[in-house]
Formats: C-alpha cells, structure tokens, sequence
C-alpha cells in the first residue's frame, strides 16, 4: 500500500514550518516521527497534497529542565524519554508508560508531541501527562501559548492545537519523589490498550498523601479519575484501601464498546487496574 | 521529485524520488536490496526491520526522504568479507527459522536488542522483539539464537 501523492517540504526552524503551514492551510498535514500518520496515509485514510516534516527541526528534541517544570521537545522520541534521567526522576510515570509503549521500532521513530497531537484516546501518553497537570507549548505565528493537559484534549483525535500551529513542547511540573507505574490491558504483543491506568502517588510512610490518576480508552480523551484520586488521601497503601478507592474508577467515564469488550467490561478493567497502578506507584 | 542522498550499507547513493516513496520501496526497487521484505505492509509485522543511524525502524513506515542525509544498514549489509555477522551465524546455528520470511527483521531487531542489552534474559528477549512477527509461530529457537549471539547459555 503506497500513499497518495503529496509534496513534501522539510523545514529546519519552526518559523519556515509555520510560514509552510500558513501558505499550505487545509492542504497542508504535519509528520512528526510518522507512526500513525504513515499507515493512515498509506490506507489512504488521508490523503493531504502537502506533508512539512518537522524532523529537521533540532530545537525541538531533548528534555531540559525549567525551574520546577521538565520541558520535553515535541519531536524527542519515546525511546530518548523513555531513557531520559530526568524524567525518570521527576515523572516516573511517562517513563513506565513507555516501556510497553508500541515496540521498539515504533519507540525508535515516534515522537512524544507527534503522539499527543495525534490524541488516539486509545495512545499510551495522554492518561500520564493528565495525570501529571501537563501543559502544552503550542507555537503559531504570534509566538507561543500554554494550553493545559485538561483543555488540550477535546475530544476523539481532536486537540486546542489550531490549524496554523505547532505543538512544539509539553511542560511536565517535576513531581520528585512520587512514585509512577502504567498498568496496561492488552490481549497480544504491542497492541493498543484496551483499557490502561496511569498512575503517580506521593506516598509518606505507609500512607498515601496524594494520587493523580489518569485513564486510557475510557472515552474519546484520556480521562482523570477524580473520584478515586480524593478518596485514596490519607489511606494506608494496602490492598483492602486501595481496592475500596478504587471502586469508583470508571465514574463519568464513557468508554467505547467493540471486539475487545464492551463498556461494561471496560468499566470493571478499570477498577481493577486503577488498583494495581496505585499499589505499584506506592511501592507496596 | 525530491533529491536523496543516503548512505545504504556503507555505500553513498544519490536519487530522485517521489515523496511519497517508502523507505522499504526504495531499498528494494531502486537500489536491488531485496533482502529486506515486504511482510504486512501494515507496520505491525516488522519483516521490514532495518537501522536507520544505528536504530531499528520498520522501514516501511519511513519515507524514503525522511531517510536523506542519514544512514541505512540492511540484512545485506551485516556481513563482512564473507563472514556472517554474529547474529547472523547464531540464526544459522540454531536454526531459527521455518519459512524464513520473518528472519532478516528479526535479525535486525535482535541486532538493535543486544546492542541496547548486551545481555538480556528470556523475558526481556521476548519483549525486544515484540515488534516481530513469526507466522509459523517459530520464536523458540529466535529467543535461542538471540541468547547464542549474546553469549549466554541456552536453556535446553
């Protein structure tokens, strides 16, 4: 399967990328590591007369530090995140969900903005900078603006990003000393969740004085379990409190129902690995 | 057209091609390199597998122009003055393969692994190479090979 045929620019600053983006408009679809992008185009899903590669644009990969935010480069790919320090230490959660994010190959080559702006709610990353309060660097010609993690995703593959701009960053608040895991449901190797939970705890001694749990493909955004995170304040990390909180993992949530399972069954996933996440991110 | 240069097995190539062209079609119907094959077309089966700057990627899920300027290794470019590359012989060894079609990207992934973990355990075998698929459902005597060409002892 061979994509349709479409120009190509490949800028090296984000200002010609946006000029390409301005003068090319609707025409116009942006690759970033191309890992959704490419198959949908050669399914002929899409098929935009203009691709702007943004993967000679060296300013926007690496994760660096700003005060009390991390700052990851859209075009960082999962596997330089995945292996990064930095986030290790600060956002153990992102680290964890890429470890089983897609397989090497794809982590070698997909980007981190690439897939945040792709906003599959099914994808491995939007339930932990959720979690984590992430805000979004989003660039146009009138220069920079931060859009939070909660306003970013609007709906089914749908974000704030506007057509003539670029997600350029996402800001992380360091979150040292919580404890991070992503619990993810799949059937076979390096599928899409079916359903995943991830979760970022701040534990003291035995007790849990704050959680921030994000959820994966239990709607058309990734979605936060508010309702779990409030009630797991002051419990002691056991399996018997963590389960009780987590009860109430799939409330407001509207997951999809298809060959995996339906909503239901989805529903009932989500209290299950809303309890391992939480316990796992606890260390207990 | 968009002009490429690459360096394809350590040998510099210069061509015109569409945008559009993938990475896998460029290797086999402009340069020959049919060693590496065409599996899904879907990227999940990772036949395609090859090193771009010294990382797997399935090469049918790059552009050939994102490839400009960078440097491709393929199957046919890891042996050298005849000798196989350890992997290679490992595959051979252990005869890791039933029909063989999914062998050159497993080879390449298992590449990638080892030099990622020069000494992974069973479990982390399986799962570097979790973006490869067998259809003869032949990973046993893989995850031998893999665990030969790295020194480690096999289980039995």
């Amino acid at each position: 399967m061979i994509p349709a045929k479409f120009d190509y620019l490949a800028p090296t600053t984000v200002e010609e990328a946006l000029a390409a983006l301005a003068e090319h408009g609707d025409d116009a679809k942006i690759i970033a590591g191309g890992q959704s992008l490419l198959p949908v185009l050669r399914m002929r899903l899409n098929a935009p007369e203009m691709i702007i590669d943004l993967g000679r644009i060296e300013s926007l990969r690496g994760v660096t530090e700003d005060g009390d935010a991390l700052v990851i480069g859209a075009m960082t790919t999962h596997t330089d995140v995945g292996k990064n320090a930095l986030v290790a230490e600060h956002a153990a959660v992102i680290t964890k969900a890429i470890e089983h994010l897609a397989d090497a190959q794809v982590r070698h080559r997909g980007t981190f903005g690439g897939a945040l702006a792709h906003a599959d709610p099914a994808g491995d990353l939007g339930a932990p900078v959720l979690a984590l309060d992430a805000e979004f660097v989003i660039t146009g010609s009138g220069g920079e603006r931060r859009v939070s993690a909660s306003d970013f995703f609007e709906d089914f593959m749908t974000t704030a990003i506007g057509d003539d701009e670029i997600l350029t960053a996402v800001r992380i608040p360091k979150h040292t000393g919580w404890g991070g895991h992503y619990e993810k449901f799949v059937r076979v190797a390096h599928q899409w969740p079916i359903v995943a939970v991830a979760a970022t705890v701040r534990a003291e001694g035995g007790t849990i004085a704050e959680a921030r749990i994000g959820l994966t493909n239990m709607g058309s955004t990734p979605l936060r379990a508010t309702a779990v995170e409030q009630a797991l304040v002051g419990q002691p990390a056991t399996d018997e409190a963590v389960r009780r909180a987590a009860e109430s993992a799939a409330e407001g949530t509207n997951p999809p129902s298809d060959l995996n399972g339906d909503a239901d069954y989805r529903r009932h996933l989500a209290t299950v690995l809303t309890r391992r996440a939480v316990l796992a991110a606890a260390g207990a | 057209m968009t002009r490429i240069e690459v360096t394809v097995d350590g040998a510099k190539v210069s061509d015109d091609v569409e945008p559009r062209m993938l990475l896998v079609q460029y290797l086999r119907e402009k340069l020959g390199k049919t060693g590496t094959v065409i599996g899904c077309d879907t990227s999940n089966c990772g036949a395609c597998t090859v090193h771009l700057d010294g990382r797997s990627v399935k090469s049918c899920n790059v552009l050939a122009v994102q490839a400009d300027g960078h440097e491709v290794t393929t199957i046919e470019g890891l042996a050298t003055n005849g000798e196989l590359h350890p992997m290679q012989a490992a595959f051979h060894e252990c005869h890791a393969l039933q029909c063989g079609f999914c062998t050159p990207g497993m080879i390449m992934q298992s590449i990638d692994l080892l030099n990622d973990n020069p000494k992974p355990d069973e479990k982390q075998i399986r799962e570097g190479i979790e973006g490869n698929l067998c259809r003869c459902t032949g990973y046993h005597n893989i995850v031998r090979a893999v665990q030969t060409a790295s020194g480690q002892e096999v289980g039995k």
